[in-house]
């Protein structure tokens, strides 16, 4: 951990200091990103020989499912929105120190309150202000959870992880209830959700493919938005402060319960915006698997980048990629699709144990390297 | 053991934290290591426990050559160090924290010396608990030590968690010890505690290093001396060798006391009546308190007897439990930290590592969150210049993009004085001068006491009794769950001083105490 080098042009451009240190550590960042990467593939590689599977079939096939066909593509680009959107939201999560798990929620919460929103004002109103408000209502919605989340860890003093998971389990309870009852379709209450939005509701798509551009140009927007906000404000620097000590930002005059609020209720908005897309753009209705789990999957981006806004794009590209790709497994060669969850559990593992780690975390370790 | 350092070296970037370091240590021994701040005396110990590797020389322990890899090396070869910061585990209890971190060997018996035989070899998975309890008692009791094997480490003071720290050390089987810095912060009776300590280890012919920056420990201590000076050997000298000789080998001249005029104005900058603060295991009460503009406070007592809260109270950040707090006039009892903020209390933690300053940011850092009207954007150049004028202005050794935790303790310190906002009503400050060499000292309490002559009220907490006599303006004396009424220095002597913080709090003065000068008088 020697400090920058000595000959570092002292009349440069000074950045943020936040800015700096990210890009100092850039070489060997990528090396420690890249090490467990080889190591997962190898794992899942050799499962897949374990299973009978050449490797270099099931890679052929993970790709060709990916990105075989336009329509295929557009997917990856369409599963691509929510995990930028949830994963963004992390970003300021972690950065406050907190393992917040409750992003699936989240998520769920502001599918919830776009289609209540969508129920609630159309017809009355003109469709594009109807899309707008279910947007913000997926937000508010999102905000309103993260913010109790928050609550229940800085009122509360609950752990955010278990009030996190209480929180997701609360929002999926809700879902299941307005699905089976007061809105299920006439007639038939399923797993499959409630009636269809009316298609003047729907978010319009690229040539009949699931990609939504305004909804990809939404949450790339919201990642180059959180960079900025954590490299280079104020409130970056104080929920950084926070994430490392929170007693010593406390006296240094950081009001530390408040960032923390603010880090969730930002969070709250992003996933809840996430899930108004899912159902606008996506689904085009409610139904209980209306998460898929996208915002557990954009947890372990967010934990394999490293809390890294820059490397969460392309990570999030991957693991989208993976979870499209590998739909296509059990038909080409009857694999469970699931296959890319181990894939992707397995990476995140390996890159939180891996001994080139960079250092991350709450703070407070060693600061000295033998 | 016999530690012999050889052409050690290491640099951190620009900067030479020890350069051609060589000397030896005897068993049996108690060598002092002196120096500036900055000099390169915790380095040093931290390449002979392990934690940093040289970038050149060697080391040979016994004649023996090692290398050591980690803290567990250093301590498998004998070397236990003390480090300045102690690095324990404030949520575990005092015996988990004894039992932690206990290399394979030692705890099942092997490898390390036991001090109690027949203990724990059946432990290879479950904590020896009752073998451990049994042996942390009776080490303690070997060196007058109390402690509580089911206390908190988090509620305990420096000076305990000091005693704990050398109790695991020796309980591993060490045989060379390397103090740094032990006694700043400890109370007098620790100070005699783990001074007749160390001096039982010297007789077991054990090898024993001591930094620290209070000549008097020195003196009292040490056998030999070295003295670092920008990370090289200035001189070495056996003892005694006179306060004036090792100040002139450290600082290169000899140092003139700051001068102590009266500071106090007019004006009430702090006024307590009546108030009542207290933590899990105290409660104390202070019936009045008028604190003038100017005026210098003294809190006098054993660490951890309140003095503390009592900072804590006056900063906002803990609630008095009765009574009223105004900064200036301003009545903030039951306010929120930052209304006192506002009122200009300004807080110093004796903690700087947990409640001081954010290992993981940089000094500008630092100096950004402070900022008085932040704005949304940072603006790095404007931090950079407010961040240099802090280190010039501080005399500070590092740079704005320093991270705090690669300064030296000194330096640190220096750090959180700079930190401090420019216009404060009240300055309250735990242990001010805590890790700085003498120099550093005075030269920080000339700037704290320009700060009175501006009109600041300076209440601040210290364990060495020099430093409150000559500094305040009165002073508090806290011992044994009560706090004394203020006391005039000038009715106080040493010797009394000494024996209030002992207890004797009632003890009348032994002059009437209606003081001339309006300074001292109690409003
Ligand atoms: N991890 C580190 N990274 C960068 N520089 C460091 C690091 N540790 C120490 N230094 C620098 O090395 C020099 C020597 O530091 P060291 O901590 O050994 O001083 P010291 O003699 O113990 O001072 P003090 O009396 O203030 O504790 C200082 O200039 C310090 O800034
Ligand atoms: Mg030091």
């Amino acid at each position: 951990m020697s400090p920058e080098p000595a000959d570092r042009p002292g009349s440069s451009a000074p950045r943020s200091p936040g800015v700096r240190r990210a890009w100092a550590a850039w070489p060997g960042e990528v090396a420690s990103r890249l090490a467990p990467l080889a190591l997962a593939l190898a794992f899942v590689a050799g499962l897949c020989a374990l299973l009978g599977a050449s490797p270099a079939a099931v890679a052929a096939a993970l790709w060709d499912g990916a990105f075989g066909s336009a329509d295929q593509a557009a997917r990856v680009l369409a599963t691509l929105a929510p995990l930028l959107l949830c994963g963004s939201g992390l970003l300021f999560t972690f950065r406050a120190g907190l393992y917040h798990l409750g992003v699936e929620g989240q998520l769920v919460l502001g599918a919830l309150c776009a289609t209540g929103a969508a129920r609630a004002l159309w017809p009355g109103l003109p469709a594009g202000l109807v899309v707008a408000l279910c947007v913000a209502a997926g937000a508010l919605g999102g905000v309103l959870w993260g913010a109790l989340t928050g609550a229940l860890h800085t009122r509360g003093r609950v752990s955010e992880i278990f009030a996190g998971l209480g929180m997701n389990f609360v929002a999926q309870g809700v879902v299941l209830y307005l699905v089976f009852g007061p809105w299920k379709r006439p007639g038939v209450a399923s797993m499959a959700g409630t009636e269809p939005l009316d298609s003047a509701l729907w978010l319009s798509t690229l040539g009949g493919t699931e990609l939504s551009p305004a909804a990809l140009l939404l949450a790339a927007l919201a990642l180059v938005g959180t960079a900025v906000v954590l490299g280079r404000t104020h409130f970056g620097l104080r929920l950084r402060a926070v994430g490392l000590s929170p007693e010593a930002a406390r006296v240094l005059g950081v009001p530390a319960a408040r960032e923390m609020l603010a880090a969730f209720a930002i969070s709250g908005a992003l996933a809840g915006v996430a899930g108004a897309l899912q159902v606008l753009g996506t689904f085009h209705r409610l139904l209980p698997n209306v998460s898929s789990h996208l915002g557990f999957l954009a947890l372990l981006v967010v934990m394999l980048a490293g809390r890294r806004a820059a490397l969460v794009a392309p990570i999030a590209l991957f693991f989208s990629a993976l979870n499209v790709g590998s739909l296509k497994l059990p038909m080409t060669l009857g694999l469970e699709s699931s296959l890319s969850g181990v894939l992707q559990g397995v990476l995140v593992l390996l890159a939180l144990l891996s001994p080139w780690k960079a250092r991350v975390g709450r703070g407070g370790g060693r600061p000295e390297e033998a | 053991m016999r530690i012999e350092i050889e052409r050690v070296a290491k640099r951190f970037g620009p900067v030479n934290a020890n350069d051609d370091v060589s000397l030896t240590i005897q068993a049996g021994a108690v060598h002092g290591l002196l120096g500036e701040n900055g000099a390169g005396k915790s380095t040093l110990l931290r390449i002979l426990g392990g934690l940093l590797r040289p970038d050149a020389g060697r080391l040979r322990f016994d004649g023996r050559p090692v290398a050591l890899d980690s803290p567990a090396d250093a301590l498998a070869a004998g070397v236990g160090v003390l480090h300045q910061e102690p690095l324990d585990f404030p949520p575990l209890t005092v015996l988990e924290s004894f039992l932690v971190a206990r290399p394979r060997a030692a705890r099942a018996g092997g490898g390390a010396r036991a001090l109690l035989p027949g203990r724990g070899r059946a432990a290879g998975v479950f904590l020896p608990r009752r073998a451990a309890r049994e042996e942390l008692l009776a080490l303690a009791a070997r060196f007058g030590f109390s402690v509580d094997p089911d206390e908190q480490v988090a509620r305990l003071t420096l000076g305990e968690r000091q005693q704990l720290e050398l109790l695991r050390l020796l309980s591993l089987g060490a045989r060379a010890l390397l103090l740094d810095e032990p006694t700043t912060g400890i109370s007098g009776a620790q100070q005699e505690a783990l001074f007749s300590a160390l001096r039982r280890l010297k007789q077991d012919g054990k090898a024993i290093v001591l930094v620290s920056h209070k000549l008097s420990d020195v003196e009292a201590l040490c056998d030999r001396v070295t003295v670092l000076r920008q990370g090289k050997v200035a001189g070495e000298a056996e003892m005694p060798a006179g306060a004036a000789r090792l100040v002139a080998l450290m600082f290169g001249k000899a140092l003139a006391l700051p001068e102590r005029l009266p500071t106090a104005g007019d004006g009430v900058a702090l006024a307590l009546e009546d108030v009542g603060f207290g933590d899990h295991r105290l409660d104390l009460r202070l019936a009045r308190l008028a604190v003038r503009r100017g005026e210098v406070i003294g809190l006098a007592g054993l660490e951890g007897s309140g003095q503390r809260l009592l900072l804590r109270a006056c900063a906002g950040l803990l609630r008095v439990r009765r009574g009223r707090v105004a900064i200036g006039g301003a009545d903030l009892t039951g306010r929120p930290y930052p209304a006192f903020l506002r009122a200009g209390a300004g807080y110093l933690p004796a903690d700087r590592r947990r409640e001081g300053l954010i290992a993981g940011l940089s000094i500008e850092e630092h100096v950004a969150l402070r900022a008085p009207r932040p704005g949304v954007f940072l603006r790095p150049r404007e931090i950079r210049r407010a961040a240099e004028r802090a280190i010039e202005a501080l005399r500070i050794h590092g740079r704005p993009e320093t991270p705090v935790e690669a300064l030296s303790g000194g330096n640190q310190q220096r750090a959180q004085l700079a930190l401090l906002p420019g216009d404060l009503a009240l300055l309250l400050l735990e242990q001010p001068t805590r890790g700085l060499d003498i120099a550093s000292a005075r030269w920080v309490w000339e700037q704290l006491l320009a700060r009175c002559r501006a009109g600041t009220a300076l209440l601040f907490a210290s364990s060495e009794l020099d430093e409150l006599m000559r500094y305040s303006d009165r002073i508090l004396v806290f011992s044994g769950g009560r706090v004394s009424p203020p006391v005039s220095v000038a009715d106080l002597t040493l010797d009394r001083l000494g024996r209030m913080i002992g207890g004797e709090l009632d003890e009348p003065a032994p002059a009437p105490a209606e003081p001339a000068a309006p300074a001292r008088s109690d409003p």
